[in-house]
Formats: structure tokens, sequence, C-alpha cells
């Protein structure tokens, strides 16, 4: 068994860093109890960090503590800088690193069995003694690979559209569906053979081509499905730990898996819901590769045009005015100068009331990140459920940086590719304010947005930046 | 442990954070996503099991190697949710 007696204190150990890490997710109910929530976290970490590190016969620790010091050293210089607008990428980063973790933690436990209490030393009676890995450990460590490596290669194609490193059009293969199954039987097979014959080639064959599958799986998926897509990765660097968990029979790292598992999952299934698409359809990808195939994209229709101060009189008057981010506001980093609007409509008297779409921005809670980081308090930011009924009381109802999920098409055109997904119903409001680039371009889905052309709707054509100093400018 | 108990703690585990996940407030789910990272990389337990055992010397650079990701994403991911989470404020009254 294992090489090192455990007391029942060290399970206990791992046990109490585990409902750490439970209470820090249950903190995250409400922001004022997350920052608590954050701490046992960190103090789930270290107990059991310091656990591990007091119960094994370390051979030679400053080397760890070196490590720990090198990596938390570059941890933290990043989590300083980083900008809030960069969140998405930095986040796939870290699935990345959780997922070669996971990898370089299978291999070695590969290489030394024996040191982490998963093999029987086997005497034969001709040549050398060898390490059988336990039947069991053998599929949770196969498994463990298998999900870290495409939690890693997937992540790092996620980290590089995010970043506009690479394009974020969904690149399509031909034959990708058949190279995809294709890949995941031969996984499958490999991973059969390693678990029969613990073979060191089938245990490498797995790890090469589970690396290979999560690129592949993640080309073909366009920018804006990739709050499903970085919510998936989080729920794989929860299975991967779970997987390593089981190898090591180590409860905190068993409850931390689950629970990032089920969150990740719970993640995803929300983005999907709220973009009305199945997981299944979002993974397949290609979404949006094909332009303007429904709704006949009339561009020559009539449409109104208004001005700065146009925009900035209506607001003024306006008893309630509700204002759309969307990741074009990110783009344009014009969180601040919209609080500051914001804040100038306050002082003439007007409500001011923010509503985030769900798969608004490139990640779950993207909008609402930024907005608090422009200071915008958190009880002026409504969900989608909560704001909707609000339209129809609303005189302005300003439109910054979001498209497709302003577009009423989605409640009545049967054709439309995005007919069923909820969405903001502004038009409902006395007025719409639509910020937009130019006449010309499409939201992401490839349709033409009925918004635009209705009596209530006044475009603001110009960077989001621009139009909302200029806007500032103007209500003084 | 035996292979049941360890999987009783993993589908309880599952329920619970089902529960929990669902009761997080929409308006933090990026900072969700910055503390599930966080956390997950207590894989590093596994990294420093590997890097404590000085028979295989390749085991052991590998669970080094490790052992500087996770922490990258330790030290990191607590403090980017740290610094997220400081910025939600209540409306002053």
């Amino acid at each position: 068994m294992h090489e090192v007696a455990q007391s029942p204190w060290v399970a206990l150990a791992y046990l109490i860093a585990g409902v750490c890490f439970i209470l820090a997710l249950r903190g995250l109910s409400s922001p004022a109890t997350s920052r608590r929530g954050n701490r046992l976290g960190m103090a789930g970490m270290t107990i059991a960090v310091v656990t591990t590190l007091v119960t094994h016969e370390i051979a030679s620790l400053p080397e760890i503590l070196v490590a720990i010091a090198i990596g938390g050293g570059i941890g933290w210089v990043i989590a300083r800088r980083i900008a809030m607008t960069a969140m998405p990428q930095l986040v796939a980063a870290f699935h990345s690193l959780v997922g070669l973790a996971a990898v370089l933690v299978g291999v070695a436990a590969f290489l030394n069995p024996t040191a982490f209490g998963i093999a029987d030393t086997v005497v034969p009676l001709v040549g050398p003694s060898f390490a059988s890995i336990h039947a069991a450990s053998r599929i949770e460590l196969i498994l463990g690979v298998a999900i870290g490596a495409i939690t890693f290669s997937g992540s790092v194609i996620a980290f590089l559209k995010l970043n506009g490193t690479m394009s974020g059009a969904a690149i399509l293969l031909p034959q990708r569906h058949a190279i995809n199954v294709g890949t995941a039987i031969a996984i499958l097979f490999f991973a059969y053979q390693f678990f029969a014959t613990q073979s060191p080639l089938d245990f490498w064959l797995v790890a090469a081509l589970a690396f290979a599958i999560g690129f592949l799986l993640i080309i073909p998926i366009g920018g804006a499905d990739m709050p499903v897509v970085v919510s998936m990765l989080n729920s794989y660097s929860g299975w991967a730990a779970a997987a390593m968990g089981f190898t090591l029979g180590n409860t905190a790292m068993i409850i931390t898996g689950a629970l990032v598992g089920s969150s990740g999952a719970i993640l995803s299934y929300i983005m999907c819901r709220a973009m009305n698409r199945s997981f299944i359809s979002v993974i397949a990808g290609g979404f949006g590769a094909v332009a303007g195939g429904g709704g006949g994209a009339a561009i020559d229709r009539p449409w109104k045009r208004g001005s700065a101060e146009d925009a900035a009189f209506l607001m003024k008057e306006a008893g309630q005015v509700v204002i759309v981010p969307g990741y074009g506001m990110a783009v344009a980093q014009a969180q601040h100068v919209l609080r500051e609007m914001g804040d100038k409509l306050k002082h003439h008297g007007v409500r001011v009331k923010y509503a985030i779409h769900p798969v608004a921005g490139r990640m779950p809670g993207h909008m609402n990140v930024l907005l608090a980081e422009a200071n915008v308090p958190y009880d002026e930011v409504f969900e989608l459920e909560d704001i909707n009924a609000d339209f129809a009381q609303t005189d302005v109802a300003f439109v910054i940086g979001a498209n497709d999920v302003t577009n009423p098409a989605a409640k009545t055109d049967k054709t439309s590719p995005i007919y069923g997904m909820p969405v903001l119903d502004v038009e409902k409001a006395g007025t719409v304010l639509f910020i937009k680039r130019s006449m010309g371009g499409v939201g992401y889905a490839g349709v033409d947005n009925e918004l635009f052309y209705r009596d209530n709707t006044m475009m603001l054509l110009a960077d989001a930046k621009k139009m909302v100093e200029e806007i500032v400018k103007a209500l003084d | 442990m035996t292979f049941v108990s360890i999987l009783s703690i993993f589908v309880l585990a599952c329920f619970v954070g089902y529960y929990v996940v669902w009761s997080v407030t929409p308006a933090l789910h990026t900072p969700l996503m910055a503390v599930t990272n966080a956390i997950s990389s207590v894989i590093i337990v596994g990294a420093l099991v590997a890097s404590a055992a000085a028979a295989v010397p390749g085991a052991k650079w590998l669970g080094l190697l490790a052992v500087v990701l996770a922490s990258v994403n330790i030290f990191g991911g607590f403090a980017v949710t740290e610094r997220m989470l400081a910025m939600y404020k209540k409306k002053e009254r």
C-alpha cells in the first residue's frame, strides 16, 4: 500500500481543505460575502499544500520551495497587471496550465508509481522486478492524462483566439467530424490497451492523441461561442483534477474536481441556453461562418441617424434610461466613460440601470466585471430576466456594443438563425439609441437586426467610446 | 481508502457542486471561473508527491515543473479573484 503511514489526521486535513473550497464557491452567492469566500479558498489551498509537505518524506525541500516561489511570483505579477478587458484570455491561459500540470503529474505517476502508492512491486522468476500499477489506478491515470491534455491544447487555442493572436473566425477543416470521431475512437482503443498491458507506448499515444483532439475541437469554434468553450474547458480542468484525486485517494482533490467540474458544466449550460443552442451544436462548431443566410440583409431600408446632442437631449429628459452593454463596449474600453455618462444623467434626476444578457462579452459575467471596474454599483446592474419587464416603462434604451442579443427577430422570425434565443426587449422602450460603427456590418450570427429600422430607433454611428465621450460633453 | 468510498465522496461532491454553483449570482460568474481555476490547482498535491520522491529523477523534475505551473495558477487565480471582487461595490447612500 501507501509508503507513508496515513494517520486519520491527514485525511481530516484534506477534508477540511475540501470544505474550505466548497465555502469559497458558496461565498460567491453574493458580492457581500464573496471576499470572505475567496480567503477561505486560499486557506484551503494552504492546508492542502502544507499537509502534503509535512506528511511525505521529501528528498529536497528547497527545490520545491523555489518552484513554488517562481510560479507564485509569476502568477502574482500577472494577476496584478492584467487589464480587466483581458480576463477571458487570462482565464483560458490559466486553464491550460491546470491541464498541463495534470498531464505532468500523470506522467510522473506513470514513471514512478511506487511514490504515488498505486503499484505493487512484482518480482518475476526471470528478469528484473517491476512496478505493476493497480488496475483501477491505470484507468484513473490514463483518464487524468487524456483530460488534462485536451484541457491544455484546447485552452491554448481558446487563448490565442481570445487574445486576437489567432483569427476568431471559425476554421473549418474538411471532414473534421470524421477526423474527430476517428481520433476519439483511437484514444479509447489505446487507453484500453494501456489498461490491459500497462505499455508505455499506449500511454504516450493516448497523451499525444488527446493533445491533438483538444486542438481539433476548438479551432472550428468562432469567437462569440467562446463563453461556452471557456466554461467547458473550466469543467475539464476540474475533471482532470478529480481523476488525479482518485489516483492519489485524496479527498481535497476529489471534492475540488467535482466542484470545478460541475461549475464549468453549469456555466456551459447557462451559456447555451442563453443562445438557444444545444451544447452539441456549439461543439460541432462553424456557427456564423456562413454569413447572411436568412433574414435578408436589406440595408437600403429607411433608418434614422442621430447625433450625440440628440442622444444627450433625449436622455436628459428621460425618467429612466437602461444601458445595454455588449462585447463592443469591452473592445472600445468604453466602460469608464459610460459610467461617467450614467453619473451625469443621475445628476439630471434620471434613473439609470444596466441590463446584461448572459452571453454579452466573451465569458460568463464579463460585462459585470467591466462595469464593476468602472465603479458602477452592482445593484444598478440587472440580469435579463430581472429587467426585461422594465423596458416598457423605460424612456430610453441605450445599446452600446451589443447587437444580436437585442434583435427582436429572435422572437418573431422563425427563419432567423437566432430564432428562439432569449433577447433583451429594448424595442419596448420609448426610444432606442443604438451605437454602431457603421450600418454595413452585421452581428456575429450574420443576421440583420430588425431593431435598426424601427420608428423608435435612433442610430448613433461612431466608435462607442468617442460617441459616449461626446454625449458626456453634451450633457454638461 | 477503498475505491467505493472515494467514489461516494466524488458523487456527493458533484451534488454539492451542482447546488452551490446554481446559487452563485450571475454577476459573479467571471470571479467564479477565476476561483475555480485557482482551486483546481489543488492538483499541486500530486505534483508535490512526485517532486518529493527522488527515486526516479525524470518523475521528480516533471513534478517540480508541475509545481511551478500549479503555483502560477494558485497565486494568480486567487489574486485576480481578490482584485475583481474588491471592485464590486454597492451604491453609496
